[in-house]
């Protein structure tokens, strides 16, 4: 009685979920091929622009933009000057440089595809109810599994890479755009519909300014996460530091494998700080 | 014809909206409703009139329905049923453009924590409602100021409302509401988060601006002293429904049932009644015309010991006693201007009673209410003592 599944047929999820991969893969094709190529290219520009801005320069820019963002203070200038002197004296200048455009390409994504769907759920009771599974669904799936149809919608490279990234942290943009809103106070709400405000001026005359600082804390998750997906990015031919790590633990090289991770270390604390300070709230 | 009318409007919140609406008519309590249908009744069926440049003040505790009520009127809350006329207009049921409309032109609302955007300066907040109804910059800034200098804050333009305190808040909260230029304000719970003595300043300044806009005011709260002290009608209400509709002094000295003459038992009358609500029609005579013996005549009529004098423009002259007109009349004077008393204690007609035991206390002689001069009545002591156990002889409609 107890074996009664011995009896069932297993169930042939992974061969529906293969077919609707494949399904979407041809039927898509169209969409898929300009759009790689499309990307592709603009981040290959993005990158060789970066690349052309000697490091020096870079760094100066950075140190200069950390001091003022944190209101005049030295802490993160100097923890960027040192860390990035660091990556350059490494010799993963370039990397680093690939992954700064993979991070800031899927974080641009992100928050563009992210803002609106989290304004819609706010707007819209039954909105939530149906994004809300789907965003755990994506946050709880081990983004490697992400990694399969990427590949399959767009090849190797790092166009599979940033869509893998894509789906992984795009939620956390959405989820506090949509709290942000929500908890915005009822008497600025009514305040702004007691004036006769439309949709749209009450959205961004009261709204989105209100909750700036709480979706600003989403796109910083946002980032973080994007940054998180770098190694596992590399895996399936993303270029960056990411892939130094993959080489170094496929190769059991400890040393070059801390070195490539300590880099990331740094690059995630200066992005990390830069995203918090963008808005945040200094008249408190 | 009334700029505001209300009709049968009712706030079910919940789902059996029906069946909660049908046995709130055959009179259930909110309580016994809740149960059987699981649906709160917010408001139910009120009707009521505002006059233009009228103070029409909701009152009531927590929970029983005042906020719902200035809610349905702007339709921040949609109604269940009933109608909401504004100037003609009935708001509940208009679309969405036309309900835009008439809150851009028509109402404004001031807020119990004020409402006012964080974000923006003091005047981008007085700007608000010009901004959002397409006002060109200028225009609105112009017109935002002039209504911030009309409450006194013409010096805090570029400030944010978290710089300045409670009270000057609600200032910006009013400016912004003026500066539309609405027919209506509607006033939540306006000065409720403020403490007692800048409420009470912003009260008076309330009444000051009103005396120069003339704009009808629906005020709500939940203190019955500031109610009456600002109101020029109240209604009362409890559980959804208005208990009473009348003047201030309608409601203190006729409550209309048990829970209205609970309220308003601890009410200190000594500070809302005036003189001339508890003050009598007086026995006078004229100096131009009359002579001790006519005074005589009319005293002993009366059963008075004393008589006040006017000329035949009923302004003040004096008084005279019983025994001056008696002496008058055996010595022969004709004229009474020899006899006549000219210091008579005298008070305004708006005087409250709790500034009348002063004066009263000592004076031989009733008090003499006057207008510009021009007396108007008398007071006796037996008033004011019954005025203050709620039982005197009041003239509710001076």
């Amino acid at each position: 009685m107890l074996n009664f599944m011995e009896n069932v047929e297993s169930l042939p999820v992974a061969d529906w979920v293969s077919e609707f991969v494949d399904l979407l893969t041809d039927t898509f094709a169209f969409l898929f091929d300009p759009i790689k190529e499309g990307l592709g290219n603009f981040m290959d520009m993005v990158t060789q622009g970066l690349d052309a801005i000697p490091p020096v320069i870079f760094i100066i820019v950075i140190a200069i933009l950390a001091f003022f963002m944190t209101g005049k203070k030295f802490g993160l200038a100097i923890f960027s000057i040192v860390g990035l002197l660091f990556i350059w004296n490494q010799g993963l200048w370039s990397q680093l440089m690939d992954t700064f455009t993979l991070v800031l390409t899927a974080s641009i994504l992100c928050v563009i595809i992210g803002i609106p769907i989290g304004i819609l759920m706010s707007k819209s009771r039954i909105a939530e109810t149906i994004i809300t599974p789907i965003l755990d669904f994506m946050q709880t799936m081990p983004a490697f599994v992400y990694l399969i149809p990427a590949v399959a919608f767009f090849s190797i490279g790092v166009v599979p890479g940033i869509f893998a990234s894509l789906i992984f942290a795009t939620p956390p943009t959405v989820r506090f755009t949509n709290l942000g809103i929500r908890q915005v106070s009822d008497e600025l709400v009514e305040a702004a519909d007691a004036f006769g405000s439309t949709g749209p001026q009450k959205l961004f005359k009261v709204e989105l300014p209100m909750a700036k600082y709480t979706i600003m804390a989403g796109i910083n998750q946002t980032v973080m996460l994007a940054l998180s997906m770098v190694v596992i990015a590399s895996m399936i031919g993303a270029p960056g530091l990411g892939r130094e790590v993959l080489s170094s633990l496929q190769r059991a090289q400890v040393g070059p494998g801390f070195v490539a991770g300590l880099s990331i270390v740094v690059l995630a604390i200066i992005i990390d700080r830069f995203t918090q300070n963008v808005y945040k709230d200094r008249s408190k | 014809m009334p700029i505001i009318q209300v009709n049968n409007l009712s706030k079910v919140f919940g789902k059996n909206t029906k069946a909660a609406l049908q046995l709130a008519e055959s009179g259930k309590t909110k309580e016994e409703i809740l149960k059987e249908t699981g649906s709160t009744v917010g408001v139910n069926r009120a009707s009521f009139e505002v006059e233009a440049g009228e103070i029409f003040v909701i009152m009531g505790l927590s929970g029983s329905g005042k906020s719902t009520l200035v809610r349905l009127i702007n339709r921040l809350i949609e109604p269940t049923t009933g109608d909401v006329f504004i100037e003609g207009e009935n708001l509940a049921k208009m679309d969405k453009k036309e309900l835009r409309r008439v809150r851009r032109e028509k109402l404004s609302m001031v807020f119990q924590r004020f409402g006012l955007f964080p974000n923006r300066t003091i005047l981008q907040n007085a700007e608000y409602g010009l901004e959002v109804q397409g006002v060109d910059k200028q225009e609105r800034a112009e017109k935002a100021k002039k209504s911030l200098e009309l409450v006194g804050l013409g010096g805090y333009l570029e400030q944010y409302p978290g710089q300045l305190s409670g009270g000057m808040q609600q200032r910006v909260g009013l400016a912004r509401a003026l500066a539309n230029d609405p027919e209506v304000l509607l006033m939540d719970e306006a000065f409720s988060a403020l403490d007692p003595l800048i409420r009470k300043d912003m009260q008076d300044e309330l009444l000051d601006l009103q005396e120069t806009m003339k704009k009808t005011i629906l005020f709500i709260t939940h203190d019955l002293d500031e109610a009456l002290r600002i109101g020029d009608r109240i209604a009362l209400m409890k559980d959804g429904n208005i208990v009473q509709i009348g003047t201030p002094e309608e409601i203190l000295m006729n409550p209309a049932n048990s829970y209205v003459e609970k309220f308003v038992e601890d009410v200190d009358r000594a500070k809302v009644l005036t003189a001339n609500q508890i003050m009598k029609r007086p026995e006078t005579i004229n100096i131009d015309k009359h002579g001790p013996r006519v005074a005589l005549e009319r005293m002993r009529e009366a059963g008075l010991s004393s008589i006040f004098v006017v000329d035949s423009k009923r302004t003040l002259q004096g008084i005279i006693t019983a025994d001056a007109a008696n002496e008058a009349r055996k010595n022969e004077v004709t004229n009474l201007s020899e006899i006549i008393q000219r210091e008579v204690p005298t008070v305004e007609k708006d005087t409250q009673l709790h500034d009348l035991f002063a004066v009263i206390h000592d004076s031989p002689v009733p008090l003499a209410v006057t207008e510009n001069g021009k007396l108007l009545g008398i007071i006796v002591r037996g008033a004011v003592i019954g005025a203050l156990a709620g039982e005197g002889e009041v003239n509710v409609n001076a």
